[in-house]
């Protein structure tokens, strides 16, 4: 297994008490694959995502371990993840492209980015140059300011820059969400090519996109309110998925092929519950059609098929 | 019902107004009695900017729009008001369209003091109890709350529920749905087109092409300022006559169905978008495109089937 | 965020924070003391009430003069008008501010470059020399032409930061929606906007009635104060005129001087520590 999480457990510190937005997570990642992290706002998938590279304040490691390639990733410790950073773990976060320092050559701030990790510029710019060319965006971008470039540009040479010291694990956190529909085409598919290429080991991607995700994940991991729900092949979740959650999900994705005067979507009533004084046992049970009295206790992430998780106590009916 | 004629918006930029950016250039199409007519571009296509025009938000560069056969392209005072009890709108982030610091019925209180100023309280009550029913809010739980209190759905529709208040006949929702979750999202999107059934028109702005074929009945397709396509929507979507509408409908991520593996051209300018040439703005990136000799003058709208308008020379030529 | 949400919340950072606090206090001390002193001073600031030059003593608590004018009395009086002129001159500063930069912020276009023309223009014009010129034609100088005069030249700084803070709240969607409801544009401004500023506009309050202040105690302190009455600067002018310094007259310009820099410095550091309160970003916990 590349990744490993036991029982990530993560809260938020805030005035009025702790958020629990994230509650005894595990599941793992092999190498070299592409894992979609999908769920609504506030069900802990960005939580995840940066706790994995970067745990700062506000929030709490309450308990939890996290393995890379055999060694423990010390998620707890800001310090002593500085030497995992950017060379096993790295992070395309959201709003990359506005991430970039405007008053900054691109050119320079790589330069300077790994001169922070004791790699040589030059050394690297050979290798550079080749991403460049894979991403399609010319060399003249590394003497230009971020200003001068369109947003998908901005975000594939976030891209680049952030597997440059081929990392094993990439986390991508909502990189399409603010592009057009074909920038999004293009940068999914090169996150596909950088796997490909061996620029990077296993990626996460975020994003509440459901259908990006069916392109270009092999498993997908579904969350609901900071608890993980299923996980499986990307095929088995949107086909033929266990959990109630996931199912009403892709039911109420509207598809071009689909109208309301032919078949109306129904959402899912209710929103998900504050995480404040999160609700005892499964989180979805104020919502589900298939709740009963069993789900005030925890169901357990159990394999019910071939790398297929779920936690649910009626999984698969 | 509301008709856009040759409408066009042109901003002056550049130190001391040198340059002009044309963000909407020529676009005409109408919406007629009970429709949904889906407004779907991309960033930068000028689709909001047509949204704030005919919401009077933004002044009308050339062109005219009109509202059941009168012009109102350039209202003032009184006759901009009477405009505003037919026609509303809905925005994009249900929480920055709240004054944070208020309640967010306060929304109500202004409708009142504004347009019934001499109304009394209980039909008034009663009034926004029927609003509040009509877009599926239980007043009980949601009347006297903050903004931060009531989820995105909720303030979208209370919002809805505000434009229902006046004798609304015509709503312009920009991208209502974009921030909101995918499990609130139909409901908001039922919500609208139920609407339609009590006699509403709405001017659906979106980028999202599954939302767009989802609810409406016309489709107009928007690129850089310009109309690329328009038509019924099965059609539009299902027989893209337009380079760029095909390339759309080619990109859109589907659930079912993987990616074609063809190439899409990412455009690499190294200067950002340039000003709109002279010939159609599609031509740098169409996979279609002649010799500059054919492209060079801005194609017009030619109805190739009935209600199945194309701005293209390719197609206009193939046809004949 | 919710405004009794927001009140709890800003009462508890309020209380917390060190620099507010002690700013606070010390502004109030000094008011106090304004308020007050006088009363306990039998004497005017100009009367003569034992032989010059005494260190302070049980009887004159900040000595005298080299006229024999009591220290004390003089300095409480003269904290009365230095606080006269920071809540005029700082009050109509802030109010000439608010009323160009809510017009020049909600309106924009030609109307918005008019206003920062004239705004540059004032913030370029050197207001001493205008006031020496001014001076030279007026015989008798009040403390109220000083307040008017100060608020005249400082409220550039107010309207550019109110200007600000007007465009970047006027492109919320609530602002639209208030259009949309057909609402006036003054009605827009002041029950949409200016209630989502007011910590802004009280943190304006607060720095242009320190500057007022200073601008003041400086102007005294070269002479071109007004011309009856007493002020702190005026000690400080009179303290170097008749050569304290020289004398070991310590009590005469250091009580002055500690004054207006405590109040001053007070004010700003009130001012950040409200920053830090209404501003989650800058908070450090």
């Amino acid at each position: 297994m590349s990744l490993k999480v036991e029982d990530l457990t993560v809260y938020y510190q805030t005035l009025r008490g702790d958020v629990h937005a994230l509650e005894s997570t595990t599941f793992g990642i092999a190498d070299g694959e592409i894992m979609g992290l999908a769920g609504e706002s506030g069900c802990g998938k960005t939580t995840l995502g940066q706790s994995l590279i970067f745990l700062h304040p506000p929030m709490k490691l309450i308990k939890g371990r996290v393995t890379l390639d055999n060694k423990e990733l010390p998620i707890g410790d800001m310090e002593r993840m500085n030497d995992f950073r950017f060379k096993k773990v790295s992070i395309i976060p959201q709003y990359a492209m506005n991430a970039m320092n405007p008053t900054r050559k691109i050119g320079k701030m790589v330069a300077e980015l790994l001169k922070s990790r004791h790699v040589d510029f030059k050394s690297l710019l050979p290798e550079l140059k080749r991403r460049l060319d894979l991403v399609k965006l010319s060399y003249d971008v590394l003497n230009m300011y971020p200003i001068e470039l369109s947003g998908g540009m901005k975000q594939r040479m976030v891209m680049v820059l952030s597997t440059m010291l081929n990392p094993s694990l990439l986390i991508a956190d909502e990189i399409t969400s603010a592009l057009d529909v074909s920038s999004q085409k293009a940068v999914s598919e090169m996150l596909v090519q950088f796997r490909d290429q061996g620029y990077c080991k296993s990626v996460i991607v975020i994003t509440h996109d459901i259908s990006v995700l069916y392109q270009i994940a092999d498993t997908i991991l579904i969350m609901y309110a900071g608890q993980l729900a299923e996980k499986g092949p990307t095929d088995v979740i949107v086909h033929s998925s266990q959990h109630p959650y996931t199912k009403m999900l892709i039911s109420t994705l509207p598809e071009v092929g689909v109208r309301y005067v032919d078949k109306q979507l129904a959402g899912i009533p209710g929103g998900p519950p504050l995480l404040l004084k999160p609700p005892v046992g499964c989180r979805f049970k104020e919502r589900c059609p298939l709740a009963f009295e069993k789900c005030l206790e925890k169901p357990p992430f159990v394999e019910t098929d071939k790398n297929h998780f779920v936690a649910c106590w009626k999984a698969g009916a | 019902m509301l008709t856009l004629d040759g409408v066009s918006k042109v901003y002056k930029v550049g130190t001391f107004g040198g340059k002009s950016l044309v963000a909407v250039n020529d676009v005409s199409f109408d919406v007629n009695d009970n429709e949904v007519v889906s407004l779907i571009g991309e960033s930068g296509s000028g689709k909001t900017t047509i949204g704030k025009m005919i919401l009077h938000l933004t002044s009308i560069s050339s062109g005219a729009i009109r509202f059941n056969g009168v012009d109102v392209s350039r209202l003032n005072g009184r006759a901009r008001k009477e405009y505003y009890r037919h026609v509303q709108g809905v925005f994009q982030d249900p929480f920055s369209s709240y004054n944070p610091i208020f309640k967010a019925d306060r929304i109500f209180r202004t409708i009142r003091e504004e347009f019934f100023p001499k109304i009394d309280s209980r039909e008034w009550n009663e009034k926004i109890d029927n609003s509040m029913r009509a877009v599926g809010l239980n007043p009980d739980e949601v009347l006297n709350k903050f903004p931060h209190q009531l989820s995105g759905g909720q303030l979208q529709r209370f919002l809805i529920a505000r434009a229902l208040l006046l004798d609304v006949q015509f709503l312009v929702a920009d991208e209502i749905i974009s921030m909101l979750d995918a499990s609130t999202r139909v409901g908001v999107l039922n919500l609208l087109a139920e609407l339609k059934s009590r006699g509403l028109s709405i001017l659906f702005i979106t980028h999202d092409l599954s939302l767009g074929y989802y609810i409406s009945e016309k489709s107009v397709i928007l690129y850089r300022g310009c109309v690329v396509e328009m038509g019924p929507t099965e059609q539009v979507y299902h027989h893209p006559l337009h380079p760029y509408t095909k390339m759309l409908m080619a990109c859109v991520p589907r659930l079912g169905m993987k990616w074609e593996c063809g190439e899409i051209e990412v455009t690499n300018p190294n200067v950002k978008q340039p000003d709109l040439p002279s010939g159609c703005g599609y031509y740098d990136r169409c996979s279609l495109a002649g010799n500059k000799g054919d492209c060079n003058t801005s194609p017009s709208l030619v109805e190739v089937e009935p209600g199945h308008f194309v701005a293209c020379w390719r197609q206009t030529k193939q046809e004949s | 965020m919710a405004q009794p949400r927001k009140q709890n919340e800003a009462l508890y950072f309020m209380r917390r924070n060190a620099k507010l606090q002690i700013g606070v206090a010390f502004v109030f001390l000094f008011i106090i003391l304004a308020l007050v002193g006088p009363l306990l001073t039998k004497y005017q600031p100009r009367d003569y009430v034992a032989p010059g030059a005494q260190p302070p003593s049980s009887e004159f608590w900040f000595g005298t003069t080299s006229f024999g004018e009591d220290v004390f009395t003089q300095f409480v009086y003269g904290l009365r008008s230095t606080f006269l002129v920071g809540i005029v001159g700082g009050g109509l500063g802030t109010l000439i501010g608010i009323l160009i930069g809510f017009t020049a912020g909600y309106r924009g276009g030609i109307v918005d470059e008019i206003l920062n023309m004239l705004t540059n223009v004032v913030l370029v014009v050197p207001s001493l020399v205008v006031l020496l010129i001014v001076a030279a034609y007026l015989e008798v100088r009040g403390l109220v032409f000083e307040s008017v005069y100060i608020a005249l030249f400082s409220w550039p700084w107010a309207a550019r930061a109110i200007r600000a803070q007007t465009f970047s709240l006027r492109s919320r969607d609530f602002v639209d929606l208030g259009r949309l409801s057909g609402m006036k544009p003054l009605k827009i401004i002041f029950t949409e906007i200016a209630p989502n500023m007011m910590s802004y506009l009280l943190l304006t309050f607060i720095l242009q009635f320190g500057g007022a202040i200073l601008t003041a105690a400086t102007l005294d302190f070269i002479g071109l104060g007004p011309t009856e009455g007493m002020s702190l600067g005026l000690m400080m002018n009179n303290a170097t005129t008749y050569s304290a310094i020289m004398l070991h007259m310590w009590w005469w310009f250091i009580p002055p001087g500690l004054a207006i820099t405590a109040i001053v410095g007070s004010l700003y550091i009130t001012n950040v520590g409200l920053d830090e309160v209404f501003n989650p970003k800058l908070r450090e916990t």
